[in-house]
């Protein structure tokens, strides 16, 4: 039995799965919901699977089609890779399950294909192993990323997934330009040969700026965030979840293993990592206020992604001495805001459902008429603000920690005012489910399924708190950070 | 498997799961609702009388969870923590009955009730914690768990004192989280040892020493109403008279100076303390905490804020006894934490009834109400005169203690304060009971209720006296083998110094 | 300067123009060009690069990169293309409206 569950190719079965889903949600639109439950399901499994496989036998390296790079296109999953897997796989299951209840059936037979294929782009980006195979799955997941976000075809969103497209375009094209660079500088485009032949040459320089330039407008790291807040304001809730949790996510993620393989070993202490940190400061502070500042729900949480991703650029300018600290809590950052942010826009999509609009001082005594979707709310927002019990609260801790070895208390005192901050507009939204609204709507119900899938998220944000352990000993397989040494 | 260790967490789940259940509970299911409550307290009540058995025994009760690698999660039922869980759990079952009898057809029960669990598993929490970060973990839970029972009426009013609140706990939570990480990359570890474990650290770390004291002792003075850090519990008074007893006259309060005694005591050690010379200032803040709350007090004339700044004053004579470190100033501090607790809850259960029955909320309303209600007022009677701190009533204990320990230490300045804090609590309390026994009342009461022949419905009273009683018992038992004080000395002597 | 990398510089040329017109026209329809400029100026980038060995045979690597990318390209042209329309067809004007401040 054992041998027969780490022999089974799961990364093949990760992305061939929704795309399969995908195709039959296409040609039956009347069973999608069940097709893209059940693919979503399966998805579950098959990380369990990778993560069993990747247990026993160390690293994942599989050549697709038998050619082996440069041509053909490898797949590779370390630890890394499979913590950003499982991030999708939860709110991937989540995001389906929610959108069961939640699209009407002229939406959702655009949504579910569409849907799955996201899935399938996601999954196979965090399998890539050369920058080649990462250009096709980003320009995959950012057109259906835009798709998505144009769904509801208002005018905001339309306007909104247009300019997300020019964005992630133009980010792209930044991107492939750099990629081209690389490969004619050091004639390859396999990460790990990459890592190997890389000097410091002009090539180097350029490929640097231009994919870092594209990997940051992707993941609307201040200043470059401008398009994010229009699009995930005014995509529908379950895409506004995996837009925050997961699209912007697998843009750092990219940046960050050719950090981490290519770059870093020849850059470092030449001044990128502080411009990271100083754009990650920004991004917090900035963030932060705007959030503080919006009176539409969704918009307050739009901004409250633009901020939290900055806490993960923090991670840069520390990672020169505490390694392994500053990657752990970026990771943990990484996955529980993915679970928590997914969770908050679900419930904002709740509550939008319910009142028929997201103002905050409209929210009419939520807490007593959709309780699950408030305690949703208030468990995500525990997350975010990273206090205990949450995976937040690790991330933060282990930032702490990595800032105040090394002395850096201009990084600390931004980390505790961002947590300030972010209690600062968390709160301000609680406070209103509690009090009666001046003017009451007439209330429309919202579908169990769409609470629980919500609620269920932001519990597993908590439950990351207590799970630190066991998934950074995961995170370590491979040692995708580099450090060999194992944190006591 | 090892059975001890999962005695802690028992303790826990006994509170956490009813609040769980509860919250799913319909609104009309009022028997479903109490025979929850009052089985979880029972049985909190049970598994720590169990372990108190054993510790007097000499067993070990301890869980440990990995939160990070080479950081756990520690639960551990030693004396002191088992002193403050005892008396979380005792007050929380009566504080149960109380709240039962008050809520009664009031909105929103369940979630109330739920809560209310919530909040005693993070206080019980705080108790059993073996080391800083699960307090730190705990304490951040009891912030979040108070919030919604602090905003539970709905109102504006309740959104802003509640948004008050927050700001104060959530900045405290940020300079706890800020010193305890700190003082975990020069040590290593958080565990709650005795006597400390930081003097070993060389003294090129002492300002950092000093600095995170600092931190810590702001962070948990939010809390524990340390001046300049108590401006939220005043305005606290606006959630339900249960939430105040409990919550803000034990459970939150409490839990504030029970971090600064294991601060002091189990993370500093208070020899260690006092030759980095932070306890000099902390007993300073203390007494003008003390002094400041008082003078606040005489200027009330709603019930509920007078005894809210009665609460800002006494509480600091917990800070005060752990700051003069001195072993017998430590026992009037800390047995301070139990007969505080009885005697506060007592004056506001009073206040509850008072207001529940009579709409009585200011002091000036109060001519002459002990004719009209003589059980409650008998019992607020004995709860202020412990406040001013009259033998035999339980806060005279305390009080002669830290007198004892302040003369023992040398520092005499304190043994003023004490005289100048009794005066000014005589000042505000007494003509309360001037005007309530020994005044006409002034024409119909404000808002009453009519309870036939009783004074007021028997789940207001029984509370009420039976804290009285308690703390009259504490004081008058002081000497008797299981009294608080016996206890409280059982502990400075394992504990806090050297054998 | 050979050929090949006068194309290059022709590519790196293209790229810049590109996102010059991206920047600063406000119509989508310019915008949507300027971005297939950038695109082409990329794949005439990689397509001189790939005469790089001195052999007969030239790379075959970036060539198929460029298909791939074209086949991207069309894609994300179709895709803005339709979404242009619609933005048009909603907002009476085929531009992204002014950034709303909150």
């Amino acid at each position: 039995m054992e041998t027969v569950l780490t022999d089974i190719p799961w990364a093949l079965i990760l992305i061939l799965l929704p795309l399969g889903g995908g195709m039959l949600c296409f040609l039956w639109p009347r069973m999608a919901r069940v097709f893209g439950l059940i693919t979503a399901a399966g998805v579950m499994l098959s990380v369990v699977g990778l993560g069993w496989q990747l247990l026993k036998n160390g690293v994942y390296h599989h050549q697709v089609g038998g050619w082996g790079a440069p041509l053909g296109i490898d797949l590779y999953a370390d630890g890394l890779s499979l913590l950003m897997l499982i991030a999708t796989a939860l709110v991937g299951f989540g995001v389906s399950l929610y959108s069961i209840g939640y699209f009407k059936p002229e939406k959702a037979i655009h949504f579910w294909p569409i849907w799955l294929f996201l899935l399938a782009a996601l999954n196979a980006l965090f399998l890539s192993a050369d920058i080649f195979n990462l250009y096709v799955t980003l320009e995959m997941m950012g057109l259906a990323a835009v798709s998505l976000t144009a769904l509801t075809g208002s005018r905001e969103a339309l306007s909104g997934a247009m300019r997300y497209l020019l964005a992630t375009l133009l980010g792209s094209l930044a991107y492939l330009l750099g990629v081209a660079l690389l490969y004619h500088g050091f004639g390859t485009v396999d990460i790990a040969l990459l890592g190997q032949r890389v000097e410091a040459t002009p090539y180097l320089w350029a490929a640097l700026g231009l994919i870092s330039a594209g990997l940051l407008l992707k993941t609307a790291l201040f200043p470059l965030h401008f398009w994010l807040p229009p699009a995930h304001a005014s995509a529908p809730a379950p895409v506004s979840g995996v837009l925050s949790a997961l699209v912007v996510k697998a843009s750092f993620y990219i940046l960050l293993r050719l950090w981490l393989e290519i770059f870093e070993p020849i850059v470092d202490g030449e001044g990128i990592e502080t411009l990271f940190g100083l754009l990650g400061v920004a991004a917090i502070l900035y963030g932060s206020v705007q959030a503080l500042r919006q009176t539409r729900l969704k918009l307050l949480i739009a901004y409250s992604t633009v901020a939290q991703i900055g806490y993960l650029f923090l991670a840069f300018p520390l990672a020169a001495a505490a390694g392994v600290t500053a990657w752990s809590a970026v990771a943990y950052l990484a996955i529980s805001h993915a679970l928590a942010k997914a969770a908050m826009f679900m419930a904002a999509g709740n509550l939008l459902q319910f009142g028929g609009h997201d103002r905050i001082t409209g929210l009419d005594r939520v807490v007593q008429r959709l309780p699950l979707t408030a305690g949703a709310f208030a468990l995500a927002g525990v997350s975010i603000m990273g206090l205990p019990p949450s995976g937040g609260f690790i991330g933060k801790w282990l930032l702490l920690e990595a800032a105040l070895t090394q002395g850096r208390w201009d990084l600390v005192g931004v980390i505790i005012l961002g947590g300030l901050l972010a209690a600062g507009y968390i709160f301000k939204v609680l406070g209103h489910t509690f009090t009666q609204a001046e003017v009451t709507h007439q209330s429309t119900e919202v579908p169990a399924g769409m609470e629980w899938a919500a609620l269920l998220l932001a519990v597993g944000a908590i439950l990351l708190g207590f799970l630190a352990a066991p998934l950074l000993m995961l995170v370590g397989i491979g040692d995708p950070f580099g450090i060999s040494e194992i944190r006591s | 498997m090892n059975w001890n260790a999962w005695l802690p967490l028992l303790v826990i789940v006994s509170s956490l799961l009813p609040g769980l259940i509860i919250f799913s509970l319909a609104e009309q299911s009022v028997r479903l609702r109490t025979m929850l409550n009052l089985a979880g307290a029972l049985t909190s009540l049970a598994l720590i009388g169990w372990m108190l058995w054993g510790v007097y025994h000499g067993q070990h009760y301890e869980l440990r969870l990995a939160l990070l690698p080479g950081l756990d999660l520690v639960l551990r039922a030693g004396p002191l923590a088992l002193f403050f869980a005892t008396l979380s759990s005792v007050l929380w079952l009566i504080t149960t009955i109380y709240a039962i009898g008050y809520l009664e057809e009031s909105p929103h029960r369940s979630r109330f009730f739920g809560f209310f669990s919530l909040c005693v598993t993070a206080t019980i929490g705080v108790a059993l914690s073996g080391n800083l970060i699960t307090f730190l973990l705990f304490y951040e839970m009891l912030t979040l768990t108070t919030y919604p029972l602090m905003v539970h009426r709905g109102t504006e009013e309740a959104r802003r004192a509640g948004q008050t609140y927050l700001t104060y706990a959530v900045f405290g939570g940020a300079l706890l989280l800020l010193g305890t990480v700190w003082l975990y990359t020069l040590t290593g570890t958080l565990e709650f040892t005795p006597q400390g474990f930081l003097a070993d650290l060389g003294v090129e770390h002492h300002p950092a020493l000093i600095t995170i004291f600092a931190l810590l002792i702001a962070g948990f003075g939010v809390k524990a109403a340390l001046v300049p850090l108590h401006g939220w519990l005043p305005q606290a008074m606006v959630a339900p008279a249960p939430v105040s007893a409990l919550l803000h006259a034990v459970a939150v309060v409490k839990a504030g100076a029970f971090g600064i005694v294991r601060i002091v005591y189990d993370v500093f050690g208070v020899e260690f303390a006092s030759e980095l010379g932070v306890t000099g200032p902390l007993a300073w803040l203390a007494a003008i905490t003390i002094i400041y709350g008082s003078l606040r007090a005489l200027s009330q004339d709603d019930l509920k804020r007078r005894l809210a700044f009665s609460t800002v004053s006494q509480v600091s004579y917990i800070t005060l006894g752990v700051a003069i470190a001195g072993p017998i100033a430590t026992i009037g501090g800390v047995v301070h934490l139990m007969h505080q607790g009885l005697m506060k809850i007592t004056l506001f259960f009073c206040a509850g009834n008072l207001a529940e029955t009579l709409g009585i909320h200011k002091v000036s309303e109060m001519d002459g109400v002990g004719r009209r209600m003589p059980w409650t007022m008998a019992a607020f009677t004995v709860g202020a005169f412990g406040m001013i701190g009259a033998p035999p009533i339980a806060g005279f204990i305390s009080k002669w203690y830290l007198g004892l320990g302040a003369l023992d230490a040398g520092q005499i300045w304190v043994i003023y304060v004490l005289v100048g804090s009794s005066l000014l609590n005589a000042t505000y309390f007494l003509p309360i009971l001037h005007r309530a026994w020994f005044r006409e009342p002034s024409g119909s009461w404000p808002e009453e209720r009519d309870f036939g022949r009783k004074e007021t419905a028997w789940m207001l009273l029984l509370p009420p006296v039976l804290t009285a009683l308690m703390a009259v018992g504490a004081g008058v038992l002081a000497s008797a083998p299981f009294s608080p004080l016996e206890w409280v000395r059982f502990i400075a002597q394992r504990e806090f110094y050297q054998p | 300067m050979s050929p090949a990398f006068s194309y290059a510089l022709v590519g790196v040329g293209l790229f810049s123009i590109g996102l010059y017109a991206l920047i600063v026209h406000a119509h989508l329809l310019r915008k949507i060009l300027a971005i297939n400029i950038m695109g082409s100026g990329v794949f005439l980038l990689l397509i001189a690069l790939a005469k790089r060995t001195g052999d007969a045979q030239p790379d075959a690597v970036p060539h198929a990169m460029v298909i791939t990318g074209i086949v991207v390209a069309v894609s994300a042209t179709a895709l803005a293309l339709t979404l242009m329309l619609k933005v048009a067809a909603a907002t009476g004007r085929a531009e992204l409206p002014k950034e709303e401040q909150e």
